[in-house]
């Protein structure tokens, strides 16, 4: 497929058709992904959410090439970026993909960030890289520049004493601070798409609200979109556009925040949100679904969810549910869905 | 009047401060540095009722929760239980109040002795109280039922069993001498949204049956809402606010925890609401700020708060805030 120089003029910055992976492991095949069609719009932050396992972020690893090569296969599908094929690119080419095309921050950013190197150093490269890929003359990345943008990216973030958070180590920094140096270095190349894997799961609630109103912030700056990886669904109301509720490697649901979480549609969105002990719960029991999320090794047939479901029928035993429009931009995968109004 | 089972008096507790975590900010460490991970921390917990502590990590509940069972001794302050001041106690004397308080920890997949059966497990608190064999057998398959796991699980290891499920073992090893008081610590947040709406629900069930006291500490507010009747709020070794947990999430006094209440996410789209943003970072256990341990990042801080820290005071009837200037 030759690559679309004509980029601007794309609907989606990022499109996925039909994804099917698989792990093979010792044990056998395991099946993370079972087509899946997911778009985001341009400036968009598209919120996944999902239990674990439910295969979220192996489709972010996916869209960025860091699936293990030794045990992840592509059975089927497409990943386009920009209106190219992400599957089709060789490393050298998804290389080039990689910080200015996407990028992405992870949980744990202490994990992700290299302890040897100073803050200045790791955010420095990523700011060459933009730089040297921007300019087509090759003499004009200075490293005073890459540090002045260094500088002003950490304090973009917020970080207090930004010149000085250049000599620390990521050691040094509070969680709450490595994650926005993540961000720094995530955004500073001006991606047109950041994956974010539950970035705000490993830090304490009042420094999420400052994370999510960060990424929030500078996101409508950039003018980056946003794949939004969470298991929280409240984290997901509050940040994204568009939300995808994700289980057993399918999509459920998909559609505007405001309408998902308004009148959810499949029975596992409702379930979800009906499970969140919010305030007017207080007292009684917790609506719960019952057993566990299952084992993508023996998936069972039919819809993925209906051993837990309270309204499944023979039929959702041995046919997959369609995933169809319920209503614009609002789409679920089952055959006998019910909205609920919800608030 | 309802009888009181257990009342912490003063609690501190001091750790030497050691290793690398506590170096960045001070520089290098005096000798005889020490965190206060617990700094004077009272309340009272009724029969059959659940208190909720609640505060972000480096608060000190974790510590909170091992020093009132005397997991680790507490540095000075009085734990009393039932009437029985633990800190007079011997081990051995402390050793016969054990079944009566339990604990349940956070990560089921370390809390579990994986080479150990589900009976076994389940089996070896009981063991110490009873000596009669087919007692303990038959206990164990009652509580394992209670939990909601069925009978041919029983010889299976922590292996074998999913997340949500090995916190139900957790949770039959502690019901399983039927104590008066159980410690949650953290007891849902390695769960799924799914499993955590199952294993409250159980603990709401299992406390109505046993008229079990919970002590339950978590970092979610609205997991604490939910399961508490009463709720304290920590910062930094400190109780901050204490009262109804209705009033406390509604209409919070200490403007820690109208922070901390605000940053919590709500379901809602719609309620993208304003956020009231704390500046900055918790600071060092190592070194406290003076007076109120808030005021270098409260709004409202004036001078006195940075020279007398404020004492935890009844403002209304069950209500314990710590500020010179409460809101209203």
């Amino acid at each position: 497929m030759p690559l679309t120089q004509d980029t601007e003029s794309e609907e989606s910055v990022l499109n996925v058709q039909n994804l099917k992976l698989v792990f093979e492991t010792i044990q056998g095949s395991f099946h993370a992904l079972n087509g899946i069609d997911l778009q985001i719009g341009r400036k968009e932050i598209l919120g996944l959410v999902g239990e674990s396992g439910c295969g979220k972020s192996s489709l972010a690893l996916c869209a960025i090439g860091l699936l293990p090569p030794e045990s992840a296969r592509i059975l089927d599908g497409k990943i386009l970026f920009k209106g190219q094929d992400l599957l089709a690119l060789n490393e050298k080419e998804m290389e080039k993909v990689r910080g200015t095309g996407i990028s992405m921050i992870f949980q744990e950013p202490l994990t992700c960030l290299n302890p040897l190197f100073t803050i200045g150093d790791q955010l420095g490269e990523s700011v060459k890289v933009s730089f040297e890929r921007r300019q087509s003359s090759r003499n004009t990345s200075k490293s005073e520049d890459a540090k002045e943008e260094a500088t002003r990216w950490l304090k973009r973030v917020g970080l207090p004493d930004p010149t000085g958070a250049l000599e620390r180590y990521p050691h040094e920094l509070s969680g709450g601070m490595r994650q926005r140096v993540m961000i720094a270095m995530a955004l500073a190349a001006k991606p047109s798409l950041m994956l974010a894997d539950e970035p705000t799961s490993a830090v304490d609630v009042t420094t999420q609200a400052q994370v999510l109103k960060l990424i929030r912030s500078l996101v409508d700056e950039v003018g980056t979109s946003v794949l939004f990886i969470s298991h929280d669904l409240a984290v997901i109301a509050q940040i994204a556009d568009r939300v995808a509720v994700m289980y057993a490697g399918m999509v459920m649901e998909e559609g505007a925040v405001n309408e998902v979480f308004k009148q959810p549609s499949h029975p596992y969105t409702q379930a979800l949100l009906r499970s969140f002990p919010s305030d007017e719960a207080k007292g009684r029991d917790l609506d719960i679904i019952p057993g566990s999320v299952p084992d993508l090794m023996s998936s069972p047939g039919g819809c993925p969810f209906h051993p837990r479901c309270k309204n499944a029928k023979y039929d959702c035993k041995i046919k997959a549910p369609e995933f169809r429009e319920v209503s614009p931009g609002h789409r679920v995968a089952c055959e006998d869905f019910r909205s609920l109004s919800l608030y | 009047m309802i009888q009181e089972l257990l009342r912490v008096e003063g609690l501190v507790k001091y750790f030497p401060a050691k290793g690398a975590m506590f170096y960045s900010e001070t520089g290098l460490l005096e000798k005889g540095s020490r965190v206060h991970a617990l700094d004077g921390v009272s309340f009272s917990l009724d029969h059959n009722s659940t208190l909720g502590i609640v505060g972000e990590s480096g608060c000190g509940k974790t510590t909170l929760a091992r020093a009132i069972l005397f997991l680790s001794r507490p540095t000075a302050g009085k734990v009393i239980f039932e009437g029985n001041d633990l800190t007079d106690m011997s081990y051995g004397q402390l050793a016969k109040l054990r079944p009566n308080m339990q604990l349940v920890s956070q990560d089921p997949f370390s809390s579990l002795d994986p080479r150990m059966r589900a009976k076994r497990i389940i089996a070896e608190p009981l063991r110490v109280v009873n000596k009669n064999k087919d007692e303990v057998d038959e206990r164990v398959k009652m509580v394992f039922e209670q939990v909601g796991l069925s009978q041919e699980q029983l010889n299976r290891f922590p292996n074998e069993f999913s997340g949500g499920q090995r916190q139900r073992i957790a949770v039959a090893r502690a019901i399983s001498t039927k104590p008066k008081l159980v410690v949650l610590d953290e007891p849902t947040s390695a769960l799924d949204a799914s499993t955590q709406a199952q294993i409250l629900n159980l603990l709401w069930h299992i406390q109505s049956d046993y008229k079990i006291s919970y002590l339950f500490i978590s970092h979610n507010v609205s997991v604490v809402r939910h399961m508490s009747d009463r709720i304290a709020v920590m910062y930094l070794g400190k109780v901050v606010e204490l009262g109804q947990a209705v009033d406390i999430t509604r209409n919070p006094k200490h403007p820690y925890t109208a922070a901390l209440i605000s940053s919590v996410p709500k379901p809602n789209p719609e309620l993208r609401g304003e956020v009231v943003e704390i500046r900055g970072e918790t600071p060092s256990p190592v070194n406290p700020p003076s007076g109120c341990r808030y005021h270098p990042r409260c709004p409202y801080a004036k001078e006195n708060c940075q020279q007398v820290g404020p004492n935890l005071v009844k403002t209304e009837d069950d209500r314990y805030v710590a500020c010179h200037y409460p809101l209203s």
